[in-house]
């Protein structure tokens, strides 16, 4: 049927079965957007139920009666407070230390040509392919036997964590950086240098601030991966419970055999709601600093 | 989000149309020289933390080093090949070797499905179902593995699930108490599932920006064409994918052979009697569970080696795409 010959009854009805279709693809999305949020619905409706509620045999997707005794639970009986803090004090450690090396090293490597510069990114790209959790052997002995000299950051310390998250984070988020810096023109450096800026004062006053965005990009990864870890904890936070993260105390806390369930969800939902603020409020920034702030 | 900033152009400064392809140099600044000031941190803490670390990995996977020997009551000896002779005679290796195969493929493959349906689906639909599918995706993104998997376990559970109350309500009796993770291959099916749910919204997102990357001049010549949608999307969509959806198809093998928490949480450790490990979960339990610290870390090593062949793939299509690395 060519456009020329149509009729405009065929035309109305091609526009109808368009409309059709656009109907069924829209509905098509918001199921399936249904179908993929439902656990995390599911996550905080049981954490709000009273127990009565997710013991019964016959669980419904909704409940009359909020409550916030699972909470109340987690956080004061199970010492989930204390690990959310923990969790926080770890993830924000990395975010911070890892933004200045990781801009630094982005810099390095964008900004210059040296010998090796194409094989440290290689290096950089396969840190990142390097199953982690292998890695938690050696990492073990090597933390257990640098507390004999320097207790600080051997096993069971925050410490710990921090360095081991903060060395993960750094291949990933400079590869991630070096396209912030690149998208910055030089002829703005230039321009700095002519008017007698330094270097240094170059590379904190002028590209700091334009890589900003992408830098708070590259961040929400490192926190996402901080916040994230189980297996450090897990396997370096032995003794000192005090010390162990939310998702290594979640491990613990997560006996299905018991099903302490509103518990184990309201701890899950302690865990979940940080990130996601944290991503929805930072994926404005991620996209402002893909499309380049920075205008010539 | 590495492929969508990695194919992001730079815009072409002065210095690079002048000196060829070399990136610029420092404003006034030597060549040749690296940087160390602006690396030194970097390696400060990547050499201790990530270089050495893989040494050590493969200086254990030599040695005898078990509880005794970790301890520091017995001294360690060297024993070559023996723990990888040891490990390629043993028969669980090879059984825990095949389902990683397999289950990092279904994890792919069904990612992958997912994923490029709905980057297509988004083009289709209106603002809203698009704004309210995305913000889902993100937040399945963004859970964390450990508490996705611990809800999951909960909606799959034997008694308290709402999975199996509905499937009985509608009238399959055999799902009473009906315990998913009791079988090997249920158990793997809905650890998998879990796995594409975290996954597919990276699939999903990269896809979408490279079709909307497509120009719209193309797609209406094909449509003047008289070209219907799985002829365009055949010739036109799938080929000018095809670097971008290269670059998603070897992240995803790489991430799905690596599924550590899913796996651990889920199953408890790799189900019952093992049934459910992968080699990820497998070299740490050898480690940490078993103290055959030595065996783990020669498990660790053939990892590495496997995970090489993808790697090596990726760089090679970055560098084929024209990203410098």
């Amino acid at each position: 049927m060519s456009p020329v010959n149509s009729s405009p009854a065929t035309a109305k009805s091609a526009r109808n079965t368009r409309g059709r279709w656009r109907l069924a693809a829209n509905t098509g999305a918001v199921v399936l957007a249904v179908v993929t949020a439902f656990p995390i619905f599911w996550m905080v409706l049981s954490a709000f139920k009273p127990k009565g509620e997710i013991q019964s045999l016959d669980p419904r997707p909704w409940t009359a009666h909020p409550t916030l005794e699972s909470f109340r639970q987690v956080l004061s009986v199970d010492g989930f407070g204390r690990y959310f803090v923990n969790s926080l004090v770890v993830a924000l450690s990395v975010v911070v230390l890892s933004a200045i090396v990781v801009f630094l090293a982005a810099v390095a490597v964008t900004r210059f040509r040296f010998r090796f510069r194409t094989t440290i990114m290689v290096m950089f790209l396969i840190a990142q392919m390097i199953p982690v959790e292998a890695l938690t052997i050696p990492l073990f002995f090597m933390f257990r036997d640098a507390g004999r000299f320097a207790p600080g950051v051997g096993l069971n310390t925050l410490a710990s964590l921090v360095l081991v998250q903060l060395a993960f984070s750094l291949p990933f988020g400079i590869w991630m950086m070096r396209g912030f810096v690149a998208a910055v023109p030089v002829s703005i450096e230039e321009a700095a240098q002519i008017d007698g800026a330094g270097r240094t004062r170059i590379l904190w006053r002028i590209l700091l601030p334009l890589v900003a965005p992408g830098l708070a990009a590259t961040s929400v990864f490192s926190f996402i991966a901080a916040w994230n870890d189980f297996v450090f904890a897990k396997t370096f936070i032995i003794s000192a419970t005090q010390n162990q993260t939310l998702p290594s105390a979640l491990l613990v806390f997560f006996k299905p055999d018991e099903n302490d369930w509103g518990g184990i969800m309201a701890a899950s939902t302690l865990m979940t709601v940080p990130v996601l603020i944290f991503f929805i409020a930072v994926q404005r920034k991620l996209v402002s600093g893909l499309a380049g702030a920075v205008k010539d | 989000m590495s492929v969508s900033t990695s194919t992001a152009p730079a815009p072409p400064s002065p210095q690079r149309r002048r000196g060829g392809r070399a990136p610029a140099a420092p404003p006034g600044g030597r060549r040749r020289r690296p940087p160390l000031l602006l690396l030194l941190p970097a390696a400060v803490i990547l050499i201790p933390l990530v270089a050495y670390p893989i040494y050590q990995l493969g200086l254990l996977s030599v040695l005898d080093f078990g509880q005794a020997q970790a301890s520091g009551g017995v001294p360690t000896s060297f024993v070559g090949f023996g723990n990888y002779t040891k490990i390629l005679e043993d028969e669980q290796f090879w059984t825990v070797l095949f389902q990683t195969i397999g289950f990092a493929a279904f994890c792919v493959v069904a990612t992958l499905a997912v994923g490029a349906t709905l980057a297509v689906l988004l083009t289709k639909v209106g603002r809203w179902p698009r704004l309210v599918l995305t913000t889902a995706a993100m937040a399945a993104w963004a859970a964390p593995a450990m508490t996705g998997s611990t809800v999951w376990s909960f909606l799959f559970d034997t008694n308290l699930g709402l999975v199996n109350h509905t499937l009985e309500g509608l009238g399959l009796s055999g799902f009473h108490e009906f315990n998913w993770f009791y079988d090997k291959w249920t158990a793997f099916l809905i650890v998998g599932a879990v796995v594409v749910w975290h996954s597919y919204p990276f699939v999903m997102v990269t896809l979408y920006a490279g079709i909307r990357a497509i120009p719209e001049e193309i797609m209406e010549a094909a449509a003047l064409d008289g070209a219907n949608t799985w002829t365009t999307f055949r010739r036109i969509t799938a080929p000018m994918l095809r670097p971008i959806l290269t670059i998603v198809v070897i992240q995803s093998v790489i991430w799905d052979f690596k599924v550590f928490t899913q796996i651990y949480v889920m199953t408890e450790g790799g189900g019952i009697a093992g049934q459910n490990l992968v080699l990820n979960v497998y070299a740490y339990q050898k480690a940490f569970a078993s103290s055959q610290y030595g065996l783990g870390a020669a498990i660790g090593v053939i990892m590495l080696l496997i995970l090489v062949i993808p790697t090596v793939l990726y760089i090679r299509t970055l560098r084929r795409t024209g990203n410098e690395l």
